[in-house]
């Protein structure tokens, strides 16, 4: 039985081996991949009173919040909308955006005991620890849906776009998150400037106010930020188009995202071959 | 036989950068010295070779060109002393961390155990831990469940599998996490040193159970200190010495030629550096045989005299000079001052130099590594006291404290056994 067990591919291991092994490599450990997301997510309800409460509460009170300070006493303009709808239409994919990437930039960092005793193609991390956010992203839709029933807004056709755009904020998010994951490694202040970096980007991004109070000549370059296409996105899609959409915004975040994703994949992948030797 | 493991040339280094906090690097470090290489180069654009601004780095080999074979069904032992490279060349085998320079060809599945327990969680439950844990070793989730009743028999934790394994006292713990290890089936096993964890009778069943593996036919290395474990686990060895294979062959062979090497193993004195402002000041320091050459390793049986240098720069009294001396883990095992043995030197000790001798008995000290601290002070002051300074036991010489791997001391107890009543007659009739 050993015998015929023993004739396998072989296994070499040499410096600098090629990409496609590597994908290979993801491909087989895909299991483990699975128990790392399942493992996160029972961690993370296991040790609070409320659980799942908290995902529903935390985007709830900032909406409130946002509302009475951008809508009511600023009085922002809201494209005729009720003021909490854009607003959380707005926090459904900075909310996911902004928990993953929190997470998955300290996820190598986290697991350095796991790193340091296994082999496993090390990116299944990061990518896991994006993928948990993605129950917290499915409870605010939930909340989204009931939202838009109690205002009567009940979304048309666009709303069958919505999964492109949540495309759109996984190449940002694993862009920055490989990035950040990387870096963290190596450069520990990573810890301090990450969360300054999201709270900056929460007021830089259009989640309180619509991307419209934005100058016409400034669009595109505030389409530099890869999360204004993306959150213009989630308010075209979930109501009725009411938001206009800058096309050419969309085009050039998606680029730049899809960029940063490359660049975060190949400094991610040469960490990588040093990681435990620095971690 | 297959060739199952075939090692070229391999090689790896590690880059040590001396800094003075030994931490990750922070961003600030790189960017000024980023900022001051090039403020260099623009005031001298020519020179060709611009060096770096900090230039302490060092290079080390951890291994270097280590070439050998491994056949299918071997137990191969991996020996050698601390910093010889052996856990770097599992942690290549294991993919852990890649080579310098150099190639592994592996054939078949392949788990490595270098830790007992990894990716436990400490709020999951038993029974989540197993299937977690499983995953990380690579066991499909299939082969998981299919083993789950085995491995929870033999981890002896029916009563606790639902309860988080914080919970679980240190030895359940273990017991679990080497339970879904022993149930792996790798067609070969990489193994670092994880059986020194559980109670005696627990270390046994885990013996065992290695020692099942090897019969099945499957291809086990085995890092390990223990000589014992070694020569009853492994048919071959590979001994390594500063990160390049010293010896390789037949066990006995093998660990013959290790154990020599550690007599052949020549010190100087140990030079104390610091205290200069202090009124006892500790030289230097001297471990020795009875033939009072200076050396580092020892056998189990033998005396080691431990002789320290001091100086003594003015009359003193209410001092004492003492060493003590401890275990890898800080445990102190004895301490002794030598006021106890000369209480007039309490009472009044000379300017000069001094050399005080402790010798540390034969068959007390299992082998390991051990550690020696000396001091001076008494109940008000309190002066020099250097770094602590190793020495190492090495071989059990012809006094083998056999598996008492257990505690410190591996000195025997007195033991005697009588019979109250013949049981023996009994069964006759």
């Amino acid at each position: 039985m050993i015998r015929e067990k023993a004739i396998q591919p072989e296994l070499l291991i040499e410096p600098n081996r090629p990409v496609l092994h590597y994908w290979r490599d993801v491909w087989s450990y895909r299991e483990l991949f699975w128990f790392l997301v399942w493992r996160d997510i029972l961690v993370r309800y296991k040790q609070t009173v409320i659980g799942v409460a908290w995902s529903v509460i935390r985007p709830l009170v900032t909406m409130i919040v946002f509302t009475v300070v951008f809508g009511i006493l600023a009085k922002l303009p809201s494209s005729g909308l009720p003021y909490p709808l854009l607003v959380f239409a707005a926090m459904l994919p900075w909310n996911f955006f902004s928990n993953a990437l929190s997470e998955s930039s300290g996820s190598l960092v986290g697991n350095a005991n796991l790193l340091t005793k296994v082999y496993f193609p090390r990116i299944i991390i990061p990518v896991s620890s994006i993928i948990v956010g993605v129950i917290d992203f499915a409870i605010s839709l939930v909340i989204m849906a009931g939202i838009l029933i109690w205002y009567g807004y009940l979304p048309d056709w666009r709303v069958v776009t919505l999964p492109l755009f949540l495309v759109l904020v996984f190449l940002p998010l694993a862009g920055f998150g490989l990035w950040f994951a990387a870096l963290n490694v190596k450069y520990r202040d990573f810890k301090y400037i990450i969360p300054f970096l999201l709270q900056f980007g929460l007021y830089v991004s259009p989640v309180g106010f619509a991307s419209t109070i934005v100058p016409e000549k400034w669009r595109l370059l505030y389409a530099l930020n890869p999360m204004v296409a993306v959150i213009d996105g989630f308010r075209w899609a979930l109501l009725r188009g009411s938001v206009e959409l800058y096309w050419p915004g969309v085009l050039l975040s998606t680029l730049l995202s899809l960029l940063l994703l490359l660049t975060g994949f190949g400094f991610f992948r040469k960490t990588e071959r040093v990681l435990t030797d620095v971690i | 036989m297959l060739t199952v493991i075939n090692v070229e040339n391999l090689s790896k280094k590690y880059t040590i950068s001396h800094q003075q906090r030994g931490d990750s690097s922070s961003l600030r470090e790189v960017i000024t010295n980023g900022v001051a290489n090039f403020g260099k180069k623009l005031l001298s654009p020519f020179s060709l070779h611009s060096s770096p601004v900090f230039d302490s780095h060092e290079d080390f080999w951890a291994l270097k060109d280590v070439s050998f074979e491994v056949k299918q069904g071997d137990r191969i032992g991996i020996i050698g002393r601390n910093g010889a490279g052996k856990s770097t060349l599992l942690k290549i085998f294991s993919r852990i961390t890649e080579p310098t320079t150099g190639s592994v060809r592996i054939k078949g599945r392949v788990a490595s155990l270098l830790e007992v327990g990894t990716g436990f969680h400490p709020e999951l439950t038993g029974r989540e831990n197993i299937y977690l844990n499983g995953a990380i070793l690579g066991m499909r989730r299939e082969e998981s469940r299919r083993k789950f009743d085995e491995i929870v028999a033999f981890a002896e934790i029916e009563k606790f599998l639902d309860t988080p394994v914080k919970r679980y006292s240190s030895g359940m713990y273990v017991r679990l996490a080497f339970a879904v290890a022993a149930h792996l089936e790798p067609e070969i096993l990489l193994v670092d040193e994880v059986l020194a964890v559980g109670d005696l009778q627990f270390q046994n069943k885990c013996l065992g159970k290695m020692e099942d593996v090897g019969r099945e036919g499957r291809t086990v290395l085995f890092v390990s200190h223990n000589m014992a474990v070694i020569s009853r686990l492994c048919s071959r060895c590979v001994y390594l010495e500063h990160g390049a294979v010293a010896a390789i062959g037949e066990t006995s062979t093998v660990l013959e030629r290790y154990l020599t090497d550690g007599f052949s193993n020549q010190s100087g004195d140990i030079v104390f550096t610091g205290g200069e402002k202090d009124i006892v000041r500790f030289i230097s320091a001297r471990t020795a045989g009875t033939d009072g050459v200076p050396r580092t390793c020892f056998r189990s049986d033998e005396n080691i005299r431990v002789l320290i240098t001091y100086q003594v720069k003015q009359q003193l009294s209410g001092v004492s000079v003492a060493i003590n001396i401890t275990t890898g883990d800080h445990a102190s095992l004895w301490s002794m001052g030598d006021w106890e043995e000369y209480p007039e030197l309490f009472e009044k000790r000379e300017e000069g130099t001094w050399i005080g001798e402790w010798v540390v008995p034969a068959n007390i000290l299992k082998p390991g590594r051990y550690y020696i601290a000396c001091g001076s002070g008494g109940p008000s002051n309190y002066f020099h006291h250097p770094e602590p300074f190793p020495f190492e036991i090495t071989v059990e010489g012809t006094w083998r404290p056999a598996y008492r791997q257990f505690g410190v001391s591996g000195g025997p107890l007195a033991y005697k056994m009588t019979v109250e009543k013949p049981v023996r007659q009994n069964i006759d009739k």
